[in-house]
């Protein structure tokens, strides 16, 4: 493998990664649920992009399987799964409830992405392989931006699409820094990835029905008193 | 050939529960599934005993001291909640709860499987899947009652749950990394130790606190602890003895496995994070069980107070106290799901979870009072109670290893919770009752439940078997000096 050849990759997967960050600070952004929906499958695009471009550098078939594992379960699956459970909730034209307002969340966002590459600092300058540079603090960032998501969100389907947004982020680092973790395992998380959409998807139809609302942050009956 | 068929027979039995026509069959199928389970698993246990460790063919299945000793706990308090189930949900049914009964022995079963599979798995990644596949196949069964309650516990337990899962993910994935850094090694548990000295340290530790935060949350460490008095609470009794006696348990299991792999790398020492961890969780969990007004948020908070001792008495470290670690863990999960029993037919027996509105229950209900003051006695550990023994050796092991500071605020909050648990039983089982009650009639599996529970609740503080004793001594080598 030449190393001009490397670089190119190298460069086209910092790409990738510069985009996989922006999806995740739009979830933050965007006052639609259906737009969160689209940057979810965008998001999920470019990881798959990023499994496919390491895959091709590290000559691993593996993660080309981890790639169209990827394609499958998060861009066709999943969406299909939301419109059968939560379909009218997700194609409502609708303003999402929100705790902050947009321009505080990206304030924020900016000080955990900054935080994300505290965090993954020290485990950058322990080993040093050039995938990892790239994938491991934006992978990280854009776990940190799933989770803010889902705190700052009070509705059901976004707080879903940010739980999925942080496993995207963790899968994100995970091609880089475990590409050869066995396929029964990748097989295996990707069922699960499924499942968690399931759940939580016939849950959310479960409290429309009988609480009348998907905004579930506002669900307070259950507390200390 | 024991663990292929503990992986095998739960399938067989949800599928079998959930045929169309097997409506009045789901109940007794999964009450013979789980007691054939519950055998194989002291079979297992039998066998690990005489040859250290059992393996199926292929190495996938794998199971030592400290997995032998969860797979048990979940297997018996899998049986017992199975009985307790048969009289208790279809009750739940006649009285209008609008769960579905199929559905509901069908989940049972896999669930049960997901917590039996934590321990067995050889494959520590594939063991992450199981500890997610606990949560995701019980979320329906804590939403069993479809009230706005419970949906509203059910969706915090999923997302709570499932976030800490992730980020725990992300620790296993860092924890591979590292194995794989410092050279071949089979990503299991036993690889893990052997490849931690070679790690660099910066990947073993935050991998280390990855987990410990992830799976913490599920365990209900303060201050991850949020949805857990919610999920324990509004989860039918059946559900919730599974919940907070073993799914808890299974979970810190996981996380006690990282207690020895830290350890054998130089430099790095996860002891004062288990005892702060710890201490934190006992205290908040002390303050909450004070304060509270519902019996089974009650027992849902100790039960976060008890996940809290046993990760101390890790943290305190030196055989003696990882021996009272381990019997904690099965003291607490006998004494925990028989709490949640006899909570479950105080409902029944009067209708309410608030403290405040029962009153002379010893009267109006005298099978469920003195349950419920066994089950505080036994929780709260009071002599003769294993709870009071356990402790007991955890503060001992504490003391002659000098640790004062930890020791001393342990005991503090743990005589402060006993009177604290003491004083809501009290008030719910004697005085006058407020009001006529009319008289319920508790199912008989309810009573059998009860009564098969209360043998090992009553006899293990007293009297340990050798078989149990050498399986908690083994459990105890298992997580290392």
């Amino acid at each position: 493998m030449n190393s001009s050849f490397f670089q190119v990759i190298s460069a086209l997967d910092a790409l990738t990664g510069a985009l996989f960050l922006l999806t995740a600070l739009g979830f933050v952004a965007t006052r639609q649920v259906l737009a969160s929906l689209q940057l979810f499958i965008m998001q999920s695009l470019l990881l798959a992009l990023s499994a496919g471009l390491i895959g091709i550098a590290l000559d691993s078939i593996h993660l080309l399987a981890v790639a169209a594992i990827t394609i499958a379960t998060k861009t066709l699956m999943i969406p299909w799964l939301l419109r059968r459970t939560v379909g009218a909730e997700v194609y409502r034209t609708r303003e999402i409830e929100r705790v902050l307002n947009i321009p505080s969340s990206l304030l924020l966002a900016a000080g955990i992405i900054v935080l994300a590459y505290v965090v993954a600092y020290p485990l950058l300058g322990a080993v040093k392989v050039p995938f990892e540079q790239i994938n491991l603090p934006l992978g990280i960032a854009a776990m940190f931006l799933g989770a803010f998501t889902i705190v700052v969100r009070r509705e059901a389907v976004p707080q879903l699409l940010g739980l999925l947004a942080v496993e995207n982020g963790v899968f994100f680092v995970g091609i880089a820094i475990a590409p050869e973790l066995p396929v029964i395992a990748e097989l295996a998380a990707a069922v699960d990835v499924a499942v968690i959409a399931l759940v939580v998807g016939l849950l959310t139809r479960s409290i429309h029905r009988r609480v009348g609302t998907t905004a579930v942050g506002r669900l307070s009956a259950l507390r200390e008193r | 050939m024991e663990l292929v068929a503990i992986f095998i027979i739960p399938i067989l039995a949800g599928g079998l529960s959930m045929l169309p026509t097997g409506r009045r069959l789901a109940a007794p199928i999964t009450l013979t599934a789980t007691a054939i389970i519950s055998a194989l698993a002291v079979a297992v246990a039998l066998d690990a005993s005489r040859a250290g460790h059992v393996s199926a063919p292929g190495e996938w299945l794998t199971c030592d001291g400290l997995g032998v000793l969860v797979l048990v706990l979940v297997a018996f308090v899998g049986f017992t909640s199975a009985l307790f189930s048969w009289g208790y949900i279809a009750e739940r049914i006649r009285h209008g709860s609008a769960g579905n009964l199929q559905r509901y022995y069908g989940l049972y079963n896999l669930f049960v499987l997901s917590m039996l599979a934590v321990p067995l798995l050889a494959n520590v990644a594939l063991v992450w899947i199981a500890v997610e596949l606990t949560t995701l196949l019980s979320a329906f069964l804590v939403g069993f009652e479809d009230t706005p309650e419970a949906l509203e516990a059910a969706w915090k337990y999923v997302i709570l749950t499932t976030l800490g899962a992730v980020f725990a993910l992300l620790g296993f994935l860092i924890l591979y990394w590292g194995s794989r850094v410092a050279g071949f090694h089979p990503f299991t548990w036993q690889g893990l130790v052997e490849a931690a000295p070679h790690m660099p340290p910066a990947l073993l530790w935050t991998a280390f606190l990855l987990i410990l935060v992830g799976f913490g949350t599920k365990v209900g460490l303060v201050p991850m602890h949020t949805w857990l008095p919610d999920a324990h609470s509004q989860a039918p009794a059946s559900i919730c003895a599974l919940l907070s006696g073993v799914e808890t348990t299974t979970v810190l299991y996981v996380i006690l496995r990282l207690f020895p792999i830290v350890g054998s790398a130089p430099g790095l020492d996860a002891k004062p994070w288990f005892i702060a961890f710890g201490l934190v969780s006992v205290g908040i969990a002390t303050l909450l069980l004070i304060t509270v007004h519902d019996f089974k948020r009650m027992f849902a908070f100790s039960t976060v107070e008890h996940m809290g001792i046993i990760l101390v008495a890790a943290g305190l470290g030196g055989m003696d106290a990882h021996l009272g670690t381990t019997y904690q863990m099965a003291a607490h999960a006998i004494a925990k799901s028989f709490c949640f029993f006899a909570a479950g037919i105080t409902v029944m027996a009067v209708g309410t979870q608030e403290i405040a509105s029962v009153r002379g229950l010893i009267r109006s209900s005298p099978l469920s009072a003195s349950a419920l003051l066994a089950g505080g006695f036994a929780i709260a550990g009071a002599p003769p109670f294993a709870v009071f023994v356990s402790e007991f050796v955890i503060l001992k092991a504490g003391l002659a290893s000098g640790q004062y500071v930890a020791i001393g605020i342990l005991a503090f909050f743990v005589v402060v919770a006993f009177c604290a648990v003491m004083y809501h039983i009290n008030l719910m089982a004697f005085g006058l009752p407020d009001r006529d009650q009319p008289a319920v009639v508790i199912p008989a599996s309810c009573k059998a439940t009860l009564a098969l529970a209360s043998v090992p609740l009553l006899l293990i503080g007293i009297y340990v078997p050798s078989p149990l004793e050498h399986l908690l001594q083994m459990a105890a080598t298992a997580m290392g000096g």
